[in-house]
Formats: structure tokens, sequence, C-alpha cells
């Protein structure tokens, strides 16, 4: 089937069968930055935007983006940038492969609630997995970019 | 204590790859390498021991885009190991790539390859298999001299004395002591003796298991792989392939972690057969099912801990008894075994008059294990530290007093660590440092909140090594260039930094900027020889080799830059951005030793080093944890937990830091939620992420990490080791705590809510 969306922004037309799913679509597209981690859907690796709603693109069928709009950290960069410093300065990137999730996330956060309180990211960021840190650097680097623009 | 000023050793900055990692950018196996190859995958075997009567393959071959089907008839017939250790392995040669016997549940049965994942799957379905299903070991308590047999072929090797022998299910056993421990057991005021049960616990890195593989333009096998272990790798695909290392090339992109899984050649065999046998690329990407069940997970333990001491609390003899379960194959079985007991034992060296360490490690039709994170450690420290807490009870002392009586001390000679010194040991004022961080003696009382929860505090201390003395090898070779350096080694980094700690390393002894050191990517054609990212190893082993590579490397600048100024070099030395005359009479710039290097110069700009350590130095760290328990639902959250951590030198704080916390993290897991279980019929019931349960952020409380340095005289600016110790006083320290809240002490993790309401009533 064909499937039109608007993908970072560029009109994109490409075919795909009907049980592929978003994350292997957008994989073929080229954003390499969208990751699976499981195939149950709770790790959250996956998260891209749709229509400015973060999604989980390993359970949601590519067929579901025709005729929406869908931002991958790839087309993100410059939203991202602003904070991972702060994350890049408590060294919580680590292995990094649950970084772009977590990322993205965090941008619908922040999006959404532009000053939130320690509990409140947390619980926002609840679904996205990290193994390798212990997610208390990843809140200290939202932390401090937050009070960087106090 | 020494306290020396360093320029870039001890700074918290950004690891080098951190703003591509975060960013997104393309870095990992499935992003880096093409598209277009073989899909590979594996047929498991439904049973836990079975014989594989009769196999076929014809009508699955005939699904277009299939492009071949391998059996156990159609591989080499030499058994290996996957285990990623020094030559020759411990681990007994006991596996093939496809074996007639199939000895667990995910056992690989066949390799499928074509053109794409649908007609793969569609193949492996249409695959036959007949089984003539056996009678499984599945309890490890009988699997020792049991009648049915995990190996009993002839062609089993065990390459190293370790006490295997497959006619009797063994992988390895032993026994040591110093002193006699009956007799002083027999004269202590108070004996504990328990017995504490661990689990075979998942690394569960994010990035499943994956590899490429292709045959290169000189007809080598060219093997791209999510792997801590290039140079063994190597090694080990040549023993199973049978083909020269020569003809083998390993290199690794970025890693989605290891934590040790990634120390075992778990997938790599199987893409590599393809490729060989079709001279087409080919790709294999575990499913997390897979992992779950097909993985490397930690060894499930069983350890009987004797504990004796005086009535002042003094410890004065000490017997562990650990049965490991190593499941279907012995990879990592006779080593892991060997660090619950000496990176137990010595914790208690102050008084200690005798001890005594035996082990069997017994093979099962279970999922094999392997290596993950504390490595033995992690489940010896649990019943150590358990016992301890239990003794302490018994003796009516506070455990923190009653450990600050017996622990190791610096310039203590451990017996039950090889005898080694404890060279450099902060552990006393870790225990002091955290006690007054903690307020341990206001939350050690149990305290009841008024509405059905209870608060309770619990303590642990634990050791880890810095590499495996006498055999891990770390090489560095640094490389001035046109401006800057370039570092190669063959450790991989598998997120914790180590790129940028040895680039700190480097930036210290030549004296520049962290920025202008590159590092360059592993490859086993032109990385130096590594062991590997394992034992802890990275920073003590091959950061020590950087710092002597920097200093031959700066012979030899002030070399060139001698036959430039044409005078000896011994008049010469290094000043980081020159070479200076000693006398005072001039110097050279290093922008120009860079370029005299390339023109009209016989000295190559260029140093490096190999080094091993005979010892290895234990890092020390304390934990203290307050939990708060509902006793409606047996739910236990973890409020506060409080570290503090004796890794030498900090070479930066900031990955330090957070090696603590992820580490106390998957502890946490570890104790509380993350459970293997399997059905009567041998199947894990765990096999997705759904079940097997890793913690949230929701899930931890406030994590403290603190550090109090000691200098080790051996190790790089001091360094000892941080990756493995910080998963084991997890465990100890909140079993300890639902004692306190509870009553009960729970001697089998995971503590899950079940178990605490059950125990309660
Ligand atoms: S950084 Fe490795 S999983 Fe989060």
């Amino acid at each position: 089937m064909e499937i039109k969306l608007n993908l970072n922004g560029r009109a994109v037309t490409a075919s795909a069968a009907p049980d592929t799913m978003l994350i292997d679509f957008l994989r073929e597209q080229g954003c390499l930055s969208v990751k699976r981690g499981y195939e149950t859907s709770n790790c959250g690796l996956c998260t891209v935007m749709m229509d400015g709603k973060p999604i989980l693109s390993c359970s949601t069928l590519a067929a579901r983006a025709d005729g929406h709009e869908v931002y991958t950290l790839e087309g993100l960069q410059a939203e991202a940038e602003e904070f991972a410093s702060f994350v890049a300065n408590q060294g919580a990137d680590q292995c990094g492969f649950c970084n772009p999730g977590f990322v993205m996330n965090t941008i619908a956060l922040l999006r959404e609630n532009p000053d939130p309180t320690d509990d409140e990211i947390r619980a926002f960021l609840s679904g996205n997995l990290c193994r390798c840190s212990g997610y208390e650097s990843q809140l200290r680097g939202i932390r401090a970019y937050l009070d960087s623009r106090k | 204590m020494e306290k020396k000023l360093y320029r870039a050793v001890g700074q918290p900055i950004p690891k080098k790859d951190a703003m591509q990692l975060l960013l997104g950018k393309p870095a990992y196996l499935d992003d880096v390498t093409p598209k277009n190859c073989l899909v590979v995958k594996v047929l498991r075997s439904p049973h836990a021991h079975a014989l594989i009567e009769e196999i076929k393959t014809d009508v699955a071959m005939k699904v277009p885009g299939i492009e071949c089907i391998f059996t156990y008839k159609d591989v080499p017939q030499e058994r290996f190991t996957h285990a990623g250790q020094t030559f020759p392995e411990p681990s007994p040669y006991d596996r093939l790539i496809l074996d007639q016997r199939v000895r667990y549940v995910g056992d690989a049965v066949a390799i499928v390859a074509g053109a794409d994942e649908a007609c793969v799957d569609k193949a492996m379905r249409l695959i036959r298999v007949k089984y003539q299903v056996l009678e499984p070991v599945l309890d490890f308590h009988t699997a020792k001299d049991n009648p049915v047999l995990v190996h009993p072929e002839d062609n089993w090797v065990a390459p190293c004395p370790v006490g295997a022998d497959n006619r009797r299910n063994l992988c390895a056993t032993d026994c040591e002591q110093d002193g006699d421990v009956e007799t002083v057991l027999a004269e202590c005021d108070y004996v504990v003796d328990r017995v504490y049960h661990t689990k075979a616990c998942q690394q569960a890195m994010m990035e499943t298991f994956r590899t490429y593989t292709e045959m290169d333009v000189f007809g080598r096998l060219h093997v791209i792989s999510s792997t801590q272990i290039i140079f063994h790798l190597r090694r080990i695909l040549s023993h199973a392939l049978g083909i020269p290392k020569s003809r083998i090339r390993v290199t690794k992109p970025r890693i989605g972690g290891g934590f040790g899984a990634k120390q075992t050649a778990v997938a790599e065999v199987y893409p590599a057969f393809v490729t060989l046998k079709t001279g087409k690329p080919a790709k294999i990407i575990y499913t997390r099912q897979e992992c779950q069940i097909a993985g490397s997970p930690r060894h499930e333990m069983e350890i009987r801990v004797r504990v004796g001491a005086d009535k002042s609390g003094k410890i004065r003899a000490m017997d562990v008894y650990t049965l490991s379960n190593t499941g279907a194959y012995g990879d990592h079985g006779p080593t892991t075994v060997g660090l619950s007991g000496h990176k137990s034992i010595p914790l208690y060296t102050a008084g200690l008059e005798a001890f005594r360490f035996r082990y069997d490690v017994v093979y099962t039709n279970k999922q094999a294990a392997g290596a993950y994170r504390g490595y033995g450690a992690t489940q010896g420290i649990f019943a150590v530290e358990s016992a301890v807490n239990e003794l302490a009870e018994q003796l009516g002392m506070d455990p923190v007093a009653i450990r600050e009586m017996n622990m190791v001390r610096e310039g203590m000679i451990m017996p039950a660590y090889y005898n080694e010194p404890a060279s450099a040991c902060a552990l006393d004022r870790c225990m002091e440092r955290c006690k007054e961080l903690f307020d341990w003696d206001a939350q050690y009382p149990v305290r009841d909140m008024g509405n059905g929860k209870v608060r309770a505090a619990g303590v642990a201390m634990a050791m880890q090594g810095s590499c495996i003395s006498a055999v891990d090898i770390g090489s560095a070779t640094v490389t001035l260039g046109d401006d800057g350096y370039l570092l190669s080694i063959g450790a991989a980094d598998m997120g914790t930094g180590c790129d940028t700690i040895l680039s700190q390393m480097v930036a210290e002894c030549m004296e520049c900027e962290v920025d202008e050191v590159s590092v360059a990517s592993v490859d086993t054609d032109t990385s130096p020889y590594d062991s590997g990212s394992y034992a802890s190893s990275t920073t003590y082993v091959t950061g020590k080799a950087v710092e002597i590579a920097c200093g031959r490397l700066k012979e030899q600048l002030c070399s060139i830059a001698a036959e430039m100024m044409e005078c000896d070099a011994d008049k010469l030395y290094f000043a980081g951005d020159k070479v200076c005359a000693k006398d005072g009479s001039g110097f050279v710039e290093l922008r120009d030793i860079a370029y005299r290097a390339q023109c009209n110069n016989t000295i190559a700009a260029r140093a490096s080093a190999t080094h091993c350590s005979p010892v290895s130095p234990p890092p020390f760290m304390v934990g203290m944890v307050e939990i708060e328990l509902d006793r409606e639902t047996g739910s236990v959250e973890v409020v506060d937990y409080t570290a503090v951590v004796d890794c030498g030198t900090p070479i930066n704080p900031n990955l330090a830091r957070v090696q603590t916390e992820g580490g106390l993290v998957q502890g946490i897991g570890m104790t509380l939620f993350e459970d293997v279980t399997y059905s009567k019929e041998g199947r894990i019931l765990e096999d997705t992420l759904m079940q097997y349960r890793l913690p949230t952020r929701l899930d931890m409380g406030h994590l403290r990490v603190e550090f109090e340095q000691s200098y080790e005289p051996t190790g790089p600016f001091g360094a000892k080791s941080i990756g493995e110790i910080v998963i084991n006083t997890p465990a100890p320290a909140i079993a300890h705590a639902v004692r306190r809240a509870t009553g009960v002490w729970h001697r089998e993790l995971p503590i899950t809510p079940e178990k605490i309401l059950m125990a309660d009533e």
C-alpha cells in the first residue's frame, strides 16, 4: 500500500506492506534514531511524534501515519540540542541506545509543561527505560537545563 | 593518602560521543551495516533435553527467497566455547554450532537465512523436526552425579584443570582453605549457618545481541558485532568455523549496553557460518525473547555460609560453599563461581583465623549462564553480607559496628584473596562517611509511619577486582598526528565511557586538551591486543598501558626534536606544546615536530605499550538503604540509597557516579523484581520484559553517591575499578531492611511483594 505523510517537515510518499510497523517504515526512510528495544512496547526507545504527540512506533502500523505529520529526532535536532548538552554534562548518555526515545519524550514533556517538577519529569518519562544510567543523571541533566533558563 | 593535582584526570567532562548519541546519530550495528544482506534466524528447541531423530528442510527450502538452511549435519564437529576468555579458556569446550542433542528450551536446532524476515519466518515454520525427548536435569541440587548426563559426548574437552567432568555433570569443582575452619567454628560463641539463593538474572541491555558478517575484498570473513571482546571473538569464531584466525577480522560499532552479556559470543557464529558457506553478507538481530531464553545471564547460585564470631563480635572463621548452575553449557562457569568466595570472604580479613571456600558448578538443562556485571561476586556478597547481618542480630550488635570491627583495612594481606595486599583501601572511610551521610543512627530504628507502612534500613559492604591478575592484557598505541593525538585501544567502550576516560589519561600525560585526543575505532586488524572490556579491567589495565605508551611517545618526540635541534635527546624534555632544552637554550614546537615526523624522518611519532598486572586491587564500597514497606501489599519502595565508593582515583567523577547509580538500580531490580522461573518442562516463564520487569524511574528513590579516594600505586594515576562493584550492595542491604521491617529474613531473590506477604502469615 502507498503511504503519504509529512515526515520531519517533508512530504514523503512510499509503499509499505499493510503489516509494516511504523518503526520499520521510519528506519527504511533513513530515520535511524528510532530504536527497537523490546517487542512488547514497554521501553519507549521507539518514541516519535505523530501530530505533535509522542507515540510508540513499534506498536503503531505505518498505515496509521498515512495523512499525518511525523517527527523523529532527525527532524528535531535544534530543539533537542537545547537541553541535550546539559544531559551530556552529567555523563547520562552512557551507551546511548535509549537516548533518542528519551530525548523525544523529553521534548514532548517540555512542550506540554515547560517547567516540570522532578516528580512530573519522572512520571512523564516513566515509560522510557534505561538500563545504564540508573536515571538520576538524566534527571540532573534536565534539572540543570531548567534551572539555566530561570 | 597522596592527593595529586591533575589537569585532565579527575575532571567530570562529558563523554566524547555524548552529543552524537543524544542526538540519535547512526552509531549502532543496525544503523551502520548494509540493509541488503541475508536475514539470519535460529530455529530453537521446544524441549529441555532431546535428540534430533530427523530434521526435514526440503519444504522450507522451497520458500521463495530462502538461501540456505543448516542443521547439525552441516557444521564442524570440533567443540568450542562461547565464553570470551583468554586462551586456554577455563570454560569447557562443550558447544557445536548446531548439535544433534539439544540441551535447553531455546537451544539452536537450525540456522535459516533468506532474503527477508518474512520468508525466513515462513521457512522456520516449515522445518519438520522429529525429537526423541529425553529426561532433563532441571534441579541443580540433583545435577551432580545424576544418571542423566547433559554432556555425554566423547569429544567434550576441558582445556584447563578446573575439576570439570562431563560424566558427573560437573563444569568445575574446587576447595581452598586457610587454617582449620571446623576447629575455629567449634570454638566460636556464635555461628550463623544459612543458605542463600540467587537467580539467573538477565543483563537486559537495551540493544539485543546482533552481528553482521561479510567477506571482504581479501576473501576474509569480516565480522561486525555488538561485542565487548573483539580479539576473543576472532579466536572463538576460528575454533567454531575451523578457519585460521588470520582469515577473520572483527570490528565493533558503538554498543547499546553489554554488562557482560556481550563477553560471550552469543549470536556471532550463526551469521558467520552463513557468510562463510554462501559468501554473502548476513545479519542476525536477536529478539528480546531470544535474549531472555538464549542469552548469557547470571549464574544461579545457592550459597551456604557459616560464619563464626566470639562474644565481642570478632569474626573468626568463615566457611562458604557455592553450588552454581551453569545451565546447558559451561560459558564462564568455572570462573564466575570463584568470585562468590574470593570477593566476599576477604571483606572480613581483620580477625579471620580460618576460612574455607568450596564449590561445585553443575550442568543442567536450563539456559546457559554467562558473565553479568559482578560475575559471581554479586551472589557471594548477597550471601556473606546477609549472614553477617544475621550474625550481628544474634549478637545484638549494630551491623555497622560489627563491620567496623572486622573489615579489611589498608595494608592488610588478604589470605582469601590470593594473599594479595589491600594496598589501597578506604573501606573504613567509606563506612564512616556513609554512616554520616545516611544518618545511620537515626534511620536504623524501624519507624511505623502510621499508615500501614514501615520504614527500615539495611547495610552492606562490597568489593570486586580490577582485572584478572596475571592474565588480562591491555594495550595502547598513541600517535602524534598533524595536530593532536590518536589513541588506539582494543578495549570496547560499551557506554561506560572508557574512550573518554583513556583520552583523559592521554591528555594528562601529553599535557594537552582532551579534545585534542581522538580515539581510533576498535578493529582486530589495527588495534593493539586487549583482552576486552570485562573484569572491571579497562581503566586499571588498559589505562596503565596508556600511561606507559605516553611515556614512550614523549621519548620518541624528544628524539625527533633532537634531530631538529642537532643535540642529544637526553638534553631535552617534553613540555606539552613543545620540546625544550633542559639548559634553556632553545625549543621546538610540537607542531613542527609533527611536520618533521612526516619529512626526512626515520623515528616514529608513535608508541605502544602492553600492560598486565600481577595483582587485582579491589575497589570497596558501602551501601545503606532506607525502604518503606507496605504491610498490606508487601510492596517495597526504596526511599533512599546512599553509597560511598572507593575506586582509587576517580578518573572522571561524573562517569564514575553514573556507573554507580546504574549499578545500584540494576541491583535494586535484581533484589525486588527480576525473577527467572521455569515451568516443570523447563521453559522460562519470564521470556519477555512484560514478565521480567526492569526498574523504571519510579522504582527508585533518591540515590546518593560519594567517593572516598584511595591511591592504588599500581593503577594509572592511582585508579582502581568501578564498573562491577556497584551492583553488589543492594541485595544484602535491602534484604536486611526487609528483615527489619517484617521480622523475616528473605534468603532467596527476588524479594517480591508476594513472598513478603506469604512469609508474614
Ligand atoms: S544509556 Fe544505555 S540504556 Fe540508557
